[in-house]
């Protein structure tokens, strides 16, 4: 069953504004993760706040958890838990009085705010920090409460907008780990990010969006596959390129790509590791010592450039991913 | 119905608990009006010559509470405002909550507020000579209506801080809306020294009606009012009451569905 649907959805800001979503469509499946992947202004808030019934769309339809999202906002209301791209909380209250607050405009009663308050606290590590104000904690820690408080009531579906943006490498560890948690709870999550990396890493599916538009729709490696196959790249002495081209060719028989600059050999194979192999004995034999050999499969970066033609925006230095995205610009 | 009763008090309970947190701003918004009691008694007080039994304060101390009330206009407006900024006002409206439960929260919670301020300036009115003569049944209703004035000013404040979405716009805004509103009143000089058509305005002005009404309340001769002999100013709780009713008629449903419109 689908749990999220949105069809050709349609938002433009202010009066002949910028078209903030140009006929977007999207489907979850139930207890699946969708990743929503784009730049910067590519439309995620916007997709969020219209399945999360903030925002109204100017045409298009949705529905999440089976509920039309135009037609009966307050049934889905009671389903979902979001966590926006900034954390939503009242900074001169304290961890534990936002907790038991939403516990309590979750209709909990009185007691039963205050146990799942704890619960909350104890799951993400919060604990020692419930009696400090909002205003104290560091940016990870606004994070895990702002995603606690989406959880007071277990929801069907989850949106999280940008859940790790901002955090330290060990603060999205950590979130990561949290988010896996949730997903193996059952719950519908879509997600979205600007990390390739972390859609790969969390997605069961990825839609990768820009402009207002899903321009592409699969799993990671699907969309891998999209762009192409695998490639065995060696990097050698510049005075032995020619002849370790000479044996790529032999193996794969494809005439490899040379980059005489780094002095890289790529080409593309289909058995990959037959023939890292087989490159490998003939360049022994040879007496070429490679100084880098592998099998590369495109990341998810050089499926962003091929779709759309330009390179992802990345907060600076935080992942892999997006230093090889700046060095090939 | 039960459950939109409980969900708006969760809202105002979270400004109670704010006022607990940081006691400062609750410490802040009762010094300024009660300098206010002490600068006006001792400063206009002995230039102002007002011919009433006890002196000047007892005209004074139903003018500062009317302008004091009108100023929770501004609290309610800053306060949403800072919600829309830090993007808590979205957070609400994802929750199953009753539509107007945090608009009616919000502005309970700052009535409450005001009752606070509104002891604590007593005390310092009586201090300074401030005596109320009408009883205690009527001193009573005259704070009511000090309370109820400030909650029908609330909802103009919701209104603002749900518009202009930005704290320090709607502080701006509000300073240059109320103080004029109470500054041409009857409040804390007499209306005769007004160009004719300012009297008029004065006499309408709701913070006119409302501190004459409470001089009557506290049982003071309104000696400040009536220059014009504009009907308000000769029926002022009849009409005071009339303002309150249309403030809340008008305001809290637009407020209501601007909440629900509103995108940040
Ligand atoms: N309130 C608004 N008023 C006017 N334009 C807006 C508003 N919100 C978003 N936009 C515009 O709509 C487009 C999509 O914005 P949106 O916030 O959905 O992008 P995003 O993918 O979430 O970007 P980011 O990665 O920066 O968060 C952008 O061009 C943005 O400038
Ligand atoms: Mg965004």
């Amino acid at each position: 069953m689908k749990s999220i649907v949105a069809q050709e959805l349609v938002k433009s800001y202010g009066k002949g504004g910028v078209k903030a979503l140009d006929g977007l469509s999207l489907d979850v499946e139930e207890g699946t993760v969708l990743g929503l992947l784009g730049p910067n202004g590519s439309g995620k808030t916007t997709t969020v706040r219209v399945l999360a019934t903030l925002l109204t769309p100017d045409s298009g339809s949705a529905t999440v958890a089976g509920i039309d999202v135009l037609k009966h906002p307050d049934e889905v209301r009671k389903v979902i838990g979001l966590s926006g791209q900034y954390a939503a909380l009242d900074e001169t209250l304290t961890g534990w009085d936002n907790l038991t607050m939403f516990g309590r405009l979750y209709h909990l009663n009185s007691s039963g705010a205050k146990k799942r308050a704890e619960e909350l606290l104890e799951q993400f590590s919060l604990t020692d920090a419930a009696r400090r104000p909002i205003r104290t904690y560091s940016g990870g820690m606004r994070r895990r409460l702002d995603l606690a408080a989406s959880l007071i009531v277990k929801p069907k579906v989850l949106f999280l907008d940008e859940p790790t943006t901002g955090l330290d490498p060990r603060g999205r560890m950590e979130m990561w780990g949290v988010i896996d948690e949730l997903v193996k709870g059952g719950v519908t999550l879509l997600l979205t990010t600007q990390y390739l990396e972390e859609a790969d890493q969390l997605a069961d599916s990825i839609a990768v969006i820009d402009s207002g538009k899903v321009i592409a729709r699969g799993s990671a490696d699907e969309l891998k596959n999209q762009v192409g196959g695998e490639r065995l790249e060696i990097t050698v002495e510049a005075n032995q390129i020619a002849d370790a081209t000479r044996l790529v060719e032999q193996v794969t028989g494809v005439k490899p790509s040379v980059d005489h600059g780094i002095r890289k050999i790529s080409a593309p194979v289909s058995n990959g590791s037959a023939s890292l192999i087989q490159v490998l004995r003939l360049l022994d034999e040879a007496k070429i010592h490679p100084l880098d050999i592998g099998l590369k499969r495109p990341s998810l970066d050089d499926v962003f450039i091929s779709l759309t033609g330009h390179v992802a925006e990345v907060v600076v230095g935080l992942e892999v991913g997006g230093k090889n995205a700046a060095k090939r610009k | 119905m039960l459950q939109s009763v409980s969900d708006f008090l969760v809202i105002t309970k979270r400004q109670l608990l704010q006022m607990i947190r940081i006691p400062e701003v609750l410490i802040f918004a009762t010094i300024q009006p009660a300098m206010f009691v002490l600068l006006f008694r001792y400063v206009f007080g002995g230039a102002i010559d007002s011919g009433v039994e006890g002196g000047y304060v007892q005209l004074l101390m139903p003018g500062i509470f009317v302008q004091t009330v009108a100023f929770t206009l501004a609290a309610t407006a800053v306060g949403l405002a800072a919600d829309m900024q830090k993007g808590l006002i979205d957070r609400f409206r994802s929750l199953p909550i009753s539509r107007s439960a945090v608009v009616i929260g919000r502005t309970v919670g700052d009535t409450l507020q005001n009752v606070v301020t509104l002891i604590v300036m007593g005390l310092v009115g009586f201090l300074v000579g401030w005596r109320p003569s009408s009883g205690p049944i009527k001193i009573f209703l005259g704070f009511l209506f000090l309370l109820a004035f400030g909650y029908s000013m609330s909802w103009i404040g919701v209104i603002i801080g749900l518009s202009v979405r930005e704290e320090r716009v709607a502080q701006n805004l509000v300073f240059m809306t109320v103080f004029p509103l109470t500054f041409l009143s009857n409040a804390f000089a007499p209306t005769t020294g007004m160009p004719k058509i300012l009297q008029y305005f004065a006499e309408w002005n709701p913070v006119s009606t409302m501190v004459a009404a409470c001089r009557e309340l506290f049982g003071t001769e309104n000696v400040f009012g009536a220059t014009a002999n504009s009907w308000p100013s000769q029926n002022p709780i009849l009409m005071s009451l009339i303002y309150m009713f249309l403030l809340v008629a008008i305001f809290a449903p637009i407020s209501v569905r601007k909440y629900v419109r509103v995108s940040k």
